[in-house]
């Protein structure tokens, strides 16, 4: 953790502007209020709960859909409990799958106790051992915009850990109701239109 | 036409007439003695993406996954996977996503390990509890007919479905190679 830390309601807006057709699964927790605060868009699969399960729907999603992009926010604490989901990914190797950690190194949902990242855990280290194509921590505003390629364009899997400040921002509510995220979501995939996917 | 000796080996190849059938794309896994040949049978197939999982929760978010993305996904594993899913089963109750779960069991009808037991005797109140049809096959001519109407329900209905393949059905473990 560098001592410049990123705003992380800046770094996720700052990423997910001109998102094109990229498909966003957010991790329970501030995670799924920083991608509401962004903009609301039926292409955001918010997780309300599932618990380290993040990173997995991200990679069934990437298989299924191998010519869209898929990004993965989530937080140090959904990471750490999904950690062996790295080894599955990358045993998979999706090219489209991108995970970005916003890491506050605590557990901001419970009374900010320390993560494991606090004590020098290091998530890049672990993704790269689970060889991911590309693995980079950042901790400075000015490398924004090379992050922004990157999740948009880099080959994957690749993982980003941004070091973001622990203070602590408003809450940002989206819809909490799991049928209709999931249905808003499949619809804007089809194309808007009200069937449900067929099996393709 | 099978023989009754050859569906005893081969009732594994119905399970996986079944994902061709309904177009099962995506298959999770923790491997296993008992699913063996359907792993085989899964990884051998170009149309099906097999996923072996470190742990079995993780394939509940992989169906989810492949979900969103219009694909079908299946989830094969042991007695024992079903209580690491249990929190992870929240994403298939509370946004309706179908689940197709196979799951062998152990912890019964001659198991030779009790550490076995304590899952294998609760998996099927486990799997109620956190919203799964359960339907049970004991014998190697029924898997086809169950297995088939379980994969009907779930995508037909956005159901999860769970068939527990009892040990009878896969065989005693043998304890002593």
């Amino acid at each position: 953790m560098g001592a410049l830390m990123l705003d992380r309601r800046a770094l996720v807006r700052q990423l997910l502007i001109d998102r094109g057709d990229l498909l966003v699964v957010s991790g329970l927790g501030s995670a799924t209020y920083d991608v509401a605060a962004a903009g609301d868009h039926p292409l955001n699969f918010y997780l309300w709960g599932a618990m380290g399960g993040t990173a997995m729907i991200g990679l069934g999603l990437a298989l299924a859909q191998p010519q869209r992009r898929v990004a993965v926010f989530t937080g140090d604490g959904d990471m750490l409990m999904g950690i062996g989901s790295l080894a599955t990914i990358g045993v998979k190797q999706p090219k489209n799958l991108a995970i970005v950690v916003l890491d506050n190194a605590h557990y901001g949902e419970t009374g900010m106790q320390p993560s494991a990242t606090q004590s020098g855990v290091d998530l890049v280290a672990i993704a790269r051992a689970c060889r991911f194509r590309q693995a980079r921590a950042i901790s400075r505003i000015e490398d924004t915009a090379d992050v922004r390629t990157l999740l948009h364009s880099g080959e994957g899997p690749l993982l980003i850990s941004a070091g973001i400040s622990s203070e602590d921002v408003p809450r940002v509510l989206p819809l909490r109701d799991g049928h209709a995220i999931k249905d808003r979501f499949i619809a804007a995939l089809n194309g808007g239109g009200a069937e449900p996917a067929q099996p393709n | 036409m099978h023989t009754t000796a050859d569906i005893q080996t081969t009732w594994p190849d119905a399970i996986y007439a079944h994902f061709r059938r309904v177009a099962i794309r995506q298959v999770g896994y923790v491997p296993d003695a008992g699913h063996s040949r359907l792993i085989e049978l899964c990884q051998a197939d170009p149309n099906i993406a097999d996923v072996v999982l470190t742990t079995e929760e993780e394939g509940v978010g992989l169906v989810t996954g492949a979900a969103l993305g219009g694909q079908r996904a299946a989830l094969l594993m042991q007695s024992s996977g079903i209580g690491n899913c249990i929190n992870m089963f929240s994403l298939v109750r509370n946004c309706g996503f179908p689940c197709v779960v196979l799951v062998t069991m152990r912890g019964e009808f001659g198991e030779f390990n009790p550490w076995q037991v304590p899952m294998g005797s609760i998996t099927d109140k486990v799997l109620r509890l956190s919203g799964f049809l359960t339907y049970r096959v004991e014998n190697a001519e029924d898997v086809d007919d169950i297995v088939g109407a379980g994969c009907d329900m779930a995508f037909d209905g956005n159901l999860a479905v769970a068939i527990l393949l009892s040990q009878r059905l896969i065989g005693r473990k043998q304890w002593v190679r």
